[in-house]
């Protein structure tokens, strides 16, 4: 680390042959590429802020992300909590491959960089699952009470409840919700999943900007993942101990710790406020 | 042809090299920030179970939310990225534009998206 930097006179240091930040080029133009990465997540998110702010209602995180895959129950954003803690799980073995990288031991950085990359994989895969459930829709679907308000239809055994997708309030039950139900599959505003058009949770702001947003970070996250097993061969292979020093590692290293930052953000905004 | 302009980048990366001792103590860190973010993040999760949105308490918990995400961030960009340990004209370079343009641009979405809320409000009410 340049923690321990030698004093060297201005003149050497912005002579040229280097970079007067004592970095090297390929390191500093990562960090440049990640800026200009995070002001396109920026305003992809100002952008979602500024959506969901024209709007006084607007689908609660909680009430629409509710399922585990394999399972039939209820499972509050648990298994986002999940995925969250996979990625910062793998961001942290990342760390640890670099810092096995700055000791030269290979099969450290093979170790720690491998399990970065199941990490990678798992979160992937289960944001394509819940992508593949937001469309299917949830277990009954939803009526659509005005253009402002959506109610998920849940059901125990015969006990059926009307929860508002934009408040978590119960808004009939037993009887009252079944003739409201009724009346809704008459007029036809009754519906599952979501669509080109339009969706079970509420406005359909909601679902473009939720398949927008993830799907730009999954696809970072996806190609991630291939650049991480490409450097993984390269380090197999022994190319970094033949260069002397395992700064490439770093660099991806880098882009996957964004990669997990931008996805703090998009936890935060998109599905805990 | 060979490079004759990356002398110094090779001492650069070489630099940043380090033996077995400093690992253990910076292994040591890494760890330690590991459980400051698993910390803040449980935190989060139990706060976020036992306040629900539409309550008064709600405001106090989505802004501490926001608060304890930048923390986070820090942590990461700081300490895991590494920007911590380099220069710090570079670490300037790379966060003083993005912070604020970033504060600028979530002041103009807030502004501009309350005035249009508003102004759905009233010709809805027309």
């Amino acid at each position: 680390m340049a923690a321990h930097a030698e004093q060297v006179d201005n003149k050497t240091l912005w002579g040229g042959n280097g970079s007067p930040f004592r970095i090297s080029y390929g390191k500093q133009m990562m960090w440049i590429f990640l800026v200009s990465d995070a002001l396109t997540f920026g305003g992809l998110l100002t952008g979602y802020g500024y959506a969901r702010h024209t709007h006084d209602a607007w689908p609660i995180g909680e009430q629409v992300f509710r399922s585990l895959p394999f399972t039939n129950g209820d499972f509050p954003l648990i298994y986002v909590a999940l995925m969250t803690f996979i990625l910062i799980v793998s961001s942290v073995t990342m760390v640890l491959a670099v810092e096995a990288g700055h000791r030269m031991d290979k099969k450290g950085v093979t170790k720690w960089l491998l399990l970065t990359v199941v990490g990678g994989a798992f979160f992937v895969g289960s944001q394509a699952w819940e992508w593949s459930h937001f469309i299917h829709g949830s277990h009954d679907g939803a009526v659509m009470i005005s253009e402002t308000e959506t109610a998920r239809i849940v059901h125990h055994g015969e006990e059926y409840k009307l929860q508002s997708y934009q408040t978590g309030k119960v808004l009939a039950e037993g009887d009252a919700a079944l003739a409201q139900i009724r009346e809704a599959k008459e007029e036809g505003r009754v519906m599952q999943g979501a669509n080109l058009t339009e969706n079970e949770y509420g406005h359909t702001h909601y679902a473009n900007f939720f398949f927008f947003i993830t799907g730009f970070h999954g696809f970072h996250v996806f190609s991630g993942v291939i650049i991480n097993l490409i450097i993984l061969l390269q380090v197999v292979r022994g190319a970094y101990d033949k260069r002397g020093h395992f700064e490439m590692v770093e660099k991806v290293g880098l882009y996957w710790h964004f990669v997990d930052l931008v996805w703090v953000f998009v936890f935060t905004f998109f599905y805990l406020v | 042809m060979e490079r004759d302009d990356l002398h110094l980048d090779e001492a650069y990366s070489r630099a940043a090299n380090h033996d077995e001792a400093h690992g253990v103590a910076i292994r040591k860190k890494i760890w330690m920030v590991t459980a400051i973010l698993t910390a803040i993040t449980i935190l989060e999760v139990g706060l976020g179970i036992m306040i629900k949105q539409g309550t008064d308490l709600w405001p106090v918990v989505k802004w501490s939310f926001i608060l304890l995400t930048g923390v986070k961030a820090a942590y990461i960009v700081l300490v895991f990225m590494h920007l911590g340990d380099e220069k710090k004209s570079f670490k300037y370079v790379i966060l003083v534009p993005y912070i604020l343009f970033i504060l600028y641009l979530i002041f103009i979405c807030v502004q501009e998206s309350s005035y249009i809320n508003e102004m759905f409000e009233y010709f809805n009410k027309m």
